[in-house]
């Protein structure tokens, strides 16, 4: 019996990648990482930004994603999400510009212990793209 | 009877609108294209939003304290109207039609005596609705520098939308926008987007409950997802705006082009006629002089 089952990744432009040969998912939960497998149960939540890896047989690719939602049904994993990009293609003005952007927002007093949080991570995650 | 001379310029000058017209339409048939391409390419988001806001909606069991953007502020009072139009003109009866379907909205609220904002996004509904309605717009937005429809617009008009929400400004909210249907045939659309109404012909084709896991919480997740899933919404509306904008363009423009052609046939009968008769007016004048002598 296959251990595989199928991925759709959409953001509001197009579908960015629909894939029906993977073995394992890992996502960024927003409570921390989550890794699915097949016949994992019914499942919905919201990310956090971070990077979300596509293994499947022949290969494993990475994305960077901003923000979005994840559900999980009949062995099918739909991501929606309104930023994502590939690691491989990563482009390194736009990870330095963001991650300043981040820093910016940061700096500001207005924000809750949530968002700081969740920019924190954000630029953490990145820091860790532009290094590699 | 005008003199040959201004026939021949009339005709000069029809053929040369024929020319534009018929350029234009070239160039919204390419658009077309493209606008309906990237209709149906963001048709998968929007659907996969609206299924797990189906399933988080029937998860919830406290009606009471569900988030206010699905159920409602509990009151109709206020009524904000999102329009949404072309920037250019020249497209036959698309914003003419949006905004009819608007008018008949606004004047129904108005006369049950409630409150009525109005949003404009696109230059072509302000400037049809200022004369009428002006002291109603609270705003007017206008995309005509982005070249491409994109998210990060509709996000903008997503998140004046909850600003205004969360400052208790309105407690309905509509959109109006053209569906596109075919090339020639777009169809006015009014849409409540907040409370949100339940598509009824919509229904999950599993009639089983589907026992989700949450994480975090259904109502967290809902706040979350709501407000992106207003940026859906306009978004999508706004998709498939600009394909009905670049089809009825391109019929408008098609029909124009046409027009002319006859314009130019009739024409070049009247001046090919006059041109005769001045003819045969000289021969006379020739003859009966000559028949004089």
């Amino acid at each position: 019996m296959s251990n595989l089952f199928n991925i759709d990744i959409v953001n509001p432009e197009q579908s960015f990648l629909s894939k029906d040969n993977v073995f394992e998912v890992v996502i960024p939960a927003v409570e921390g990482e989550i890794g699915i497998l097949k016949d994992h149960i019914p499942i919905i939540s919201f990310l956090k930004p971070g990077i979300i890896r596509v293994f499947s047989e022949s290969e494993e690719q990475s994305f960077y994603i901003e923000d979005g939602i994840v559900e999980f049904k009949d062995n099918t994993l739909s991501v929606l999400t309104s930023s994502i990009f590939d690691l491989k293609d990563a482009d390194k003005k736009f990870v330095s510009e963001s991650i300043s952007s981040a820093e910016a927002e940061l700096s500001k007093d207005d924000i809750d212990d949530q968002k700081r949080f969740l920019l924190n991570h954000k630029v953490e995650v990145l820091k860790s793209i532009s290094i590699n | 009877m005008p003199s040959l001379d201004d026939l021949r310029k009339r005709i000069t000058s029809v053929k040369s609108t024929q020319k534009i017209t018929k350029a234009m339409k070239m160039v919204a048939a390419a658009k077309l294209r493209k606008a309906q391409e990237n209709a149906e390419k963001g048709r998968p988001y929007s659907e996969k939003m609206n299924n797990v806001i189906l399933n988080l909606s029937k998860s919830i069991t406290d009606k009471e304290n569900a988030p206010k953007l699905l159920v409602g502020t509990g009151e109709e009072k206020v009524h904000l109207c999102i329009v949404l139009t072309a920037d250019r003109g020249l497209c036959g009866g698309f914003n003419t039609n949006i905004i009819k379907k608007a008018k008949s909205y606004f004047e129904k609220i108005i006369s049950e005596n409630k409150t009525l904002k109005i949003i404009t996004v696109g230059s072509k509904g302000y400037d049809q609705l200022k004369r009428q309605y002006k002291s109603y717009i609270v705003e007017n937005i206008s995309f005509k520098e982005s070249k491409n429809i994109n998210y990060f617009d509709a996000d903008k008009v997503g998140k004046i939308i909850i600003e205004k929400f969360e400052n208790n400004e309105f407690d309905v909210c509509a959109i109006f926008y053209n569906k596109f249907k075919n090339v020639i045939t777009q169809i006015p659309q009014e849409q409540q987007i907040v409370p949100l109404n339940e598509d009824k012909d919509d229904k999950d084709d599993s009639g089983n409950d589907n026992d989700y896991e949450f994480e975090p919480d259904e109502d967290e997740i809902l706040s979350n997802l709501l407000p992106k899933n207003i940026s859906t919404q306009i978004f999508k509306a706004m998709l498939e705006n600009s394909a009905s904008e670049q089809g009825s363009r391109m019929t408008a423009m098609d029909n124009a082009t046409r027009n002319a052609g006859e314009l130019v046939d009739r024409l070049t009968i009247e001046y090919n006629r006059s041109r005769q008769a001045a003819i045969t007016k000289e021969l006379i004048e020739i003859i009966s002089g000559a028949e004089s002598l």
